[in-house]
C-alpha cells in the first residue's frame, strides 16, 4: 500500500481542485461577455474563441484535464474524486470572500460535507496495489 | 408519478452521468495501464509521456464519451435548470465512479471511500442548489 504521496502529486491535486472551478468562472464570465450562443446564432462560438476570459477559462481546462489524468496514473479514481468535488467549495468561497455574497446555513453544511469527504479518502491509501494485474498491463501497455 | 417532461429531464440527467462514469472509468483504466506518467516523463520526457497517453486505445475512448458528455450536458442544461442539473449529474456521477471502481477497476473502496462518496453527493446538491 502507498501512502505517502511526493509533493509534486501533492502539486497535482491542488491543481485539479482549483483549476476547473476556477476555469469555469472565466469561462462563464466570459461568455457573459459574448452573449447567448443558440444554433442560428452559432457564429458567435468563433466570436468566443477572441474572449480573454474565455481563452484563460480553456488553457484552465485543459490544465485540468492533464492533471487529473496524470493523478490517475498512480492514484485511485475513488481517491481523486473527492478532490474534483472540492472545486464547488472554491466556487462557493469565491463567491463569498470576492463577490460578497451570502451563503446560506445548507451551503455551509454542504461544504463542511465536501471537505469531510476529501479528509475521509486522504486519510487512507492512495491506491489499491494489484502485483499480478499490474504486471500483466504493465506487459500490454509498454 | 413523474409527468413524461420531467421523465425526459430525468433520462438525459441519467445519461449524461452515464457517459461520465464510462469516461472518467475508461480514462482512469487506460492510465492504470499506462503507469506512473511522472516515471515516463522521466524517461521520455513532456512530449514522449503525452505520446503515451494519446497512443492508449483506453483513454482516448475514455476522452471521447468525456468530448460527448461535455455536449450532452449542454442540451441536459438548455432543458432542464442548472440548479438541478447540475447537482444531480455530479451526485449520481460520484455514486456510479464508486460502484465502478469497484467492480471494473477493482480498487478497494472501504468504508471510508462509500463515506466519502456519500458525504460528496449529499455536499454537492447543498452547495450547488
Amino acid at each position: 500500500m502507498k501512502h505517502a504521496l511526493k509533493p509534486s502529486q501533492y502539486t497535482i491535486l491542488a491543481v485539479i481542485m482549483l483549476s476547473a472551478s476556477i476555469g469555469d468562472s472565466f469561462l462563464k464570465r466570459g461568455m457573459e461577455q459574448v452573449g447567448a450562443v443558440n444554433l442560428s446564432h452559432l457564429g458567435l462560438l468563433w466570436h468566443a474563441l477572441f474572449n480573454p476570459y474565455v481563452d484563460v477559462g480553456i488553457v484552465l481546462l485543459i490544465g485540468f484535464f492533464a492533471t487529473y489524468t496524470t493523478a490517475l496514473s498512480w492514484a485511485d479514481l475513488t481517491f481523486v474524486m473527492p478532490a474534483t468535488a472540492f472545486g464547488y467549495v472554491v466556487i462557493a468561497l469565491m463567491g463569498r470572500f470576492w463577490l460578497h455574497e451570502q451563503l446560506s446555513l445548507s451551503r455551509w453544511i454542504g461544504i463542511s460535507l465536501i471537505v469531510c469527504a476529501v479528509a475521509f479518502v486522504a486519510g487512507g491509501p492512495s491506491r489499491t496495489e494489484h502485483p499480478e494485474l499490474d504486471q500483466m498491463d504493465a506487459g500490454v501497455g509498454r | 408519478m413523474m409527468t413524461p417532461a420531467e421523465m425526459h429531464v430525468w433520462s438525459v440527467i441519467l445519461f449524461v452521468a452515464v457517459l461520465a462514469v464510462a469516461g472518467e472509468v475508461m480514462i482512469a483504466s487506460g492510465m492504470r495501464q499506462l503507469g506512473d506518467l511522472d516515471d515516463i516523463r522521466a524517461n521520455r520526457g513532456l512530449g514522449g509521456a503525452i505520446g503515451a497517453v494519446l497512443a492508449n486505445g483506453r483513454f482516448v475512448l475514455g476522452a471521447l464519451c468525456m468530448a460527448l458528455n461535455f455536449f450532452s450536458m449542454l442540451f441536459a442544461l438548455s432543458i432542464a435548470n442548472l440548479s438541478l442539473a447540475g447537482p444531480a449529474i455530479a451526485a449520481l456521477t460520484y455514486v456510479g465512479n464508486a460502484v465502478a471502481a469497484k467492480f471494473f477497476l477493482h480498487e478497494r473502496v472501504d468504508r471510508r471511500r462509500w463515506l466519502a462518496t456519500m458525504c460528496m453527493v449529499v455536499g454537492v446538491v447543498l452547495v450547488a442548489r
